[in-house]
């Protein structure tokens, strides 16, 4: 079935992805290179950083991120040179510039809103009691809502 | 033959859902009882015929029956027989199947249960649950038929996916399918009462026991979503951020923020027409994400079945019910108006400020999650949001929810004052920041992360006790114990559901912050040290499984050489579907869990082997077993049982 092939390719095996022989020697290098690696989405698979993929792409990646920090690049250079060969769509942080910035300022900006909204409500004139409710019906109201 | 029997009932459901979205909707307009009444009978025959439908689906799993497609398609006769069971929702057919049952299933208990509803709001609510059933039957009828025969049946079946064969995952589903569908109920409510033209407080009572049901059902479900993660795919990761799970997220949030409103709504009249829009959007979180899980619009780890057409359509439901209930809510918002007035500082204000951080947590979600489709779509950006942003852009939201938790469930109503709570807050202020350095000092040199968890954690658990204590009143202890003891189910509840939530808070900091690593290639009988637990790789045997050949390794740990106790991760290999998997063994503790993997052979010798020890782990998920068991016990608070039958049936309103 369709359906199970998808799954097949999408679940990359989950079995190990940083293998021992890939560690660095240097625990501080490797760290860092924890790090990128974790911040780099597996180009072939679905929605996986290449520190979690099995997959043998993410896996040349990884060696060659660590190529790169040994040869002394920054964090920042490694992770340029990756987006230069395989496009943004491996940077799992999307980058703050041109419409992005929609993405990443749309929550806080809705925050403000919501909070001055919020604040308004609060402090309204409230008007004073249901007209909708004839008198016998507040009463059974309350009688209810004190049970 | 049952087959066909099994889906010509799937048909003659659709005709009665029709029946009773049309029939007692005609009923309540006109006034005419017995339209209205058709609403009880028509709800019920539509479970008796879904179930129907499912059993006979079941029963094609469970005796192999590979002339039907679906079966031959995900079953196999070695498969173990739980296995059998929940293949049938471990397909997107089946799943839908057990997706309209629920649908029944909440529509015949609101027309059992809700016998004191007003007539015509009863009549309306069940209407607009039938008329959600109709539109997922048409999509299984017409799109998604589980009862497909194969003129040929061949003699055995192609298993179910290898990962979706655990205990975890077989109850996973269901769970987060009753939250889902749940959400229906309140969405029918919200429906109902805009076209009733009338929000009261009765509405919010009524509305309150469906809402912390769907809650609860969806924080089980997300909960075992995550436990599954965390000892199935082998890096002990709980949360990934995935689309999938963020669509399971987003309605929980929403359903959250509603629990909340509805709460407001109830006390102090006021809120309504926020609280009908959480309402009608919990319910649309849920069918977008029934929309992502089936369309494969967004790649996904756990994409299901990946089908534009299915997509399509789904997206047309979502597009005519959330359009159709918010339209009808824009027409009658001026019959929501509020009346209960609250001072700036109060319960009330408190309750909205949870709201704002809730939905504006739960908008995070949603745009981070579709984000890539509209920077792909509309600016040609193919570019991806991982868990990075999510992690920076929505933690800050719990952050001040949680700060803010404890100061506002010990406000009063109206005008509040923190008052005598004043004393034992600063106290709880100075425990929380003495905690957290602590944890500071233990584990020097780690990320902050941990100790503002701790802080957090403490906070909010101590905050729950806080409120609870003071609920009890004064005097001597002995008196406020009794009281206690006394105090309604729902403040119990409350006070349980807060308390997970510190827990939870606490967990994901701790094992964030505190996780400890180990990955290398170890040789048959070598021992090495990982944190204060001694390895040792025992042996790497062969074991055969029921469906399955799997590579055992036996590890022997102690730990500061005390008793040692042994571990048996495994590589498995599902012959019949070609695939492998992985299973971790963890050593659960209250305080870390011990967690091993067992690699590939390495060229040299000897296996790679990862050793994790994570601490706290279990709270995580223990936290969000007292957030639904908080729910649970609000559940069944004596004035939610009541307010089922509530307004009195006389109220009907004017033409």
């Amino acid at each position: 079935m369709k359906w199970l092939a998808v799954i097949l390719c999408l679940w990359a095996v989950p079995a190990f992805a940083v293998d021992p022989s890939e560690v660095l020697d240097d625990p501080v290098l490797e760290e860092r290179a924890r790090d990128i690696s974790q911040g780099l989405r597996c180009p072939v698979c679905q929605n996986e950083s290449i520190d979690e993929s099995n997959a043998p792409i993410s896996r040349e990646l990884r060696v060659l991120l660590r190529e790169r920090l040994l040869a002394g690049d920054t964090d920042a250079e490694v992770r340029d040179y990756l987006v230069a060969r395989f496009g943004e769509f491996v940077l799992l942080e999307p980058d703050r510039s041109g419409v992005n910035v929609i993405l990443w300022w749309a929550a806080p900006t809705l925050l403000l809103l919501a909070l001055a909204i919020g604040w308004a409500v609060i402090r309204r004139k409230p008007t004073d009691r249901d007209p909708s409710l004839t008198e016998e019906e507040r009463a059974e109201l309350n009688r209810i809502l004190d049970s | 033959m049952f087959i066909e029997l099994a889906h010509f009932a799937l048909i003659l459901a659709l005709v009665v859902a029709l029946a009773q979205t049309v029939v007692p909707m005609v009923g309540a307009a006109r006034g005419w009882r017995g339209w209205m009444t058709f609403a009880e009978p028509a709800a019920t025959s539509q479970l008796i015929l879904i179930s129907f439908s499912f059993a006979v689906l079941t029963w094609a799993f469970v005796v192999s029956d590979f002339s039907v497609e679906l079966v031959y398609a995900n079953s196999h006769t070695a498969k173990p027989m739980l296995y059998k069971i929940s293949g049938v929702w471990g397909n997107h057919e089946g799943s839908m199947l057990l997706w309209v049952l629920i649908l029944a299933l909440f529509g015949a208990f609101a027309a059992w249960f809700g016998s004191n509803l007003p007539a015509t709001l009863r009549a309306r609510v069940l209407a607009v649950q039938g008329s959600i059933s109709v539109a997922f039957l048409v999509f299984i009828l017409f799109t998604s038929n589980p009862f497909v025969r194969i003129a040929v049946p061949p003699l055995n079946g192609r298993d179910l996916n290898p990962l979706l064969q655990d205990p975890g995952l077989a109850f996973h589903p269901p769970f987060l399918y009753l939250g889902y569908v749940g959400l229906s109920m309140t969405f029918s409510f919200a429906v109902a009462a805009l076209i009733e033209g009338r929000v009261d407080a009765a509405w919010g009572r009524w509305v309150r026991p469906w809402t912390l049901a769907a809650w609860m059902f969806l924080t089980v479900g997300i909960a075992l979503g995550s436990w599954w993660a965390y000892y199935e795919l082998g890096w002990g990761g709980f949360w990934f951020w995935d689309p999938v799970e963020n669509a399971s997220f987003m309605p929980w949030l929403i359903a959250a923020a509603l629990l909340h409103s509805a709460i407001v709504v109830e006390k102090r009249e006021t809120l309504k027409s926020w609280t009908i829009l959480l309402a009608i959007l919990a319910f649309g979180f849920s069918l977008l994400g029934a929309f992502i899980v089936r369309s494969g619009v967004l790649t996904s780890v756990h994409a299901f079945a990946n089908d534009p057409e299915r997509g399509m359509l789904i997206l047309l439901i979502l597009g005519v019910y959330l359009g159709g209930a918010l339209t009808l809510f824009a027409a009658r918002a001026g019959v929501m108006q509020s009346h209960g007035a609250f001072g700036t500082v109060s319960r009330e204000s408190a309750l909205v400020l949870n709201n704002i951080l809730l939905a504006v947590s739960a908008f995070v979600v949603f745009i981070g999650t579709i984000w890539p489709l509209v920077a792909e779509m509309v600016f040609g950006r193919t570019l991806s949001v991982g868990p990075p942003f999510f992690d920076a852009a929505f933690t800050p939201f719990m952050v001040l929810l949680a700060i803010a938790l404890p100061l506002g469930s010990l406000l009063a109503w109206k005008r509040g004052k923190l008052g005598r709570a004043k004393g034992p807050l600063v106290g709880l202020v100075v425990l929380s920041v003495a905690l957290a350095l602590l944890a500071y000092a233990v584990y020097a040199g780690r990320s902050m992360v941990g100790p503002a968890g701790v802080a957090l954690g403490v906070w909010v658990v101590g905050g729950a006790v806080l409120d609870l204590w003071m609920r009890a009143g004064r005097g001597p202890v002995g008196d406020r114990l009794r009281r206690l003891v006394r105090l309604p189910r729902g403040d119990w509840g409350k006070t349980v559901a807060h308390l997970g939530m510190g827990v939870t808070i606490f967990g994901i900091a701790a094992m964030t912050a505190w996780n400890v690593e180990d990955i290398r290639a170890v040789n048959i009988g070598e021992s090495y040290d990982v944190d204060n637990y001694n390895v040792t790789l025992t042996s790497v045997d062969a074991v055969k499984g029921p469906n399955y050949d799997s590579t055992m390794a036996v590890l022997t740990i102690s730990h500061n050489g005390g008793t040692p106790f042994i571990l048996t991760p495994e590589k498995r290999f599902y012959p019949v579907a070609q695939m492998p998997t992985t299973e971790a063994a963890i050593q659960n503790g209250i305080l870390r869990d011990v967690y091993v993997v067992i690699g590939d052979p390495q060229a040299n010798g000897g296996y790679a082997v990862r050793v994790y020890i994570k601490p706290f782990a279990n709270w995580i998920w223990g936290g969000a077993i007292l957030m639904s068991l908080g729910g649970l016990i609000s559940l069944t608070d004596r004035r939610l049982r009541i307010a089922v039958g509530a307004r009195k049936q006389s109220t009907v309103p004017a033409e």
